[in-house]
């Protein structure tokens, strides 16, 4: 099968802006306009979303999140957005940049295309609130319904559960997701009818499933071979492209769906 | 202040994602259809290109199909089986593709559900129609002369 190359799979053209060898050294910081064109939202105002450009001049080592700042602090104070660390540990400020999801506090303007607009929208598949806000309900409802707590049957030990470096390896990757929505809001089974359970709920029952240390596996599995569970995944991929700390969510997906046929058959 | 309360924006469309999720019904039905596609897949591979290649490149290939030829096969039970089972596989093969298809692309309920009856009353007839031509194939039908079959008895 041949690959479409849509905005979501083409590469960002070269970088035009280098930063200095040793910025440490003083060097000055080069700086270039860029247009932020975002997807505002009021539903106080209007039903209608509308693109709105904002044009300023930032540095080399500014992220699309300072541009954001600096519009809200310096052009338009109602543009709306959430953010907490700044710093891509929280994960509340996932949104679609140039038709990709990302963080913005980890996407650095100078990798984008600067010599076009930087498209910025709400992520997909969520009902919006206001601007790049939406609901994130529908997302933790999932996430809540596959149990994403310790629970273990045996009597509560006098000191820590201990676990072999192999056994903890077993699910190491899985235990980096920081629910962003990021992976959920790029599936395009999600965006039909928000039904399914989505990779970042799949991802974060594959944490406790091969956990060593966790009974309720089986209950996990029980839940995931529902209809809208893993069995609607299609292995497009946009999951594991979208997540901003390269969890390879597709693989998770698949290990538990073997994990669910091995307990069946 | 109540005519103040804004609504969540997609909250009241008929295409707005719902905020429950249905409950599951607990079977199994969605995990034995992900493995028949690929059990069915690789089967086909073999059924498929084993129909093409003794069709089309044994003897004298393409120039040998005609109605006799189809007859000579239909007269084995190893052709029927083959074909029987290229059929079924086929068929369910690709009704379970569309099926995927239609939940993954139809927002609405009733949308869903209309296009999957069609689907399976389609799927269901063809597949009765070629079963039974299949099994009720007769390769010396009365009154024809040409292209039979060389077992067929002399008119």
């Amino acid at each position: 099968m041949s690959t479409v190359e849509t905005a979501e799979t083409a590469p960002e053209p070269a970088s035009k802006i280098e930063l200095p060898a040793h910025l440490g050294g003083g060097g000055e910081i080069p700086t270039f306009d860029v247009t932020l064109r975002v997807r505002r939202y009021n539903p106080e105002v209007s039903e209608e979303s509308t693109w709105e450009d904002f044009t300023m001049t930032m540095y080399g080592t500014d992220r699309v999140l300072d541009a954001l700042h600096k519009v809200k602090w310096e052009q338009d104070g109602s543009l709306t957005f959430r953010r907490s660390c700044a710093h891509g540990v929280c994960g509340s400020d996932a949104m679609r940049i140039n038709g990709r999801n990302r963080l913005a506090c980890k996407t650095l303007l100078k990798d984008l295309d600067t010599t076009k607009p930087i498209t910025v929208e709400p992520i997909k598949g969520l009902p919006v609130e206001k601007d790049l806000i939406v609901d994130m309900e529908p997302f933790f409802q999932s996430f809540r319904e596959v149990m994403p707590f310790l629970v273990n049957r045996g009597h509560e030990p006098a000191k820590e559960r201990l676990q072999s470096a192999e056994q903890r390896e077993r699910f190491d990757d899985t235990t980096k997701c920081i629910l962003c929505a990021a992976c959920t809001s790029s599936c395009p089974v999600f965006w039909t009818d928000g039904q399914y359970f989505g990779p970042a709920a799949i991802v974060n029952a594959h944490r406790f499933i091969f956990d060593s240390r966790d009974d309720a596996g089986d209950m996990r599995l029980e839940i995931l071979n529902d209809k809208e569970g893993v069995w609607r995944c299609r292995t497009t991929f946009n999951c594991t492209e979208a997540c901003p700390r390269g969890i390879q969510i597709t693989q998770a997906i698949a290990e538990v769906k073997q994990a669910i046929l091995a307990r069946q058959l | 202040m109540s005519s103040n309360v804004i609504d969540a924006p997609r909250s009241n469309s008929a295409e707005s994602p719902k905020y429950k999720r249905s409950k599951g019904s607990g079977s199994s039905f969605e995990m034995f259809a992900w493995l028949f596609m690929r059990l069915s897949g690789v089967v086909l591979i073999v059924l498929i290109f084993g129909h093409l290649f003794v069709n089309l490149m044994l003897g004298d290939g393409i120039h040998a199909i005609d109605f006799g030829f189809v007859a000579g096969k239909w007269s084995n039970p190893f052709w029927q089986f083959w074909d029987l089972a290229m059929l079924w596989l086929a068929m369910l093969h690709g009704t379970n593709g569309v099926r995927t298809i239609i939940n993954d692309y139809a927002e609405r309920s009733g949308t869903r559900i209309t296009l999957k009856t069609v689907l399976f009353v389609a799927s269901a007839v063809i597949i009765v129609l070629g079963t039974l031509v299949i099994f009720t194939f007769d390769p010396c039908p009365a009154g024809a002369v040409v292209d039979l079959p060389s077992f067929c008895p002399v008119p």
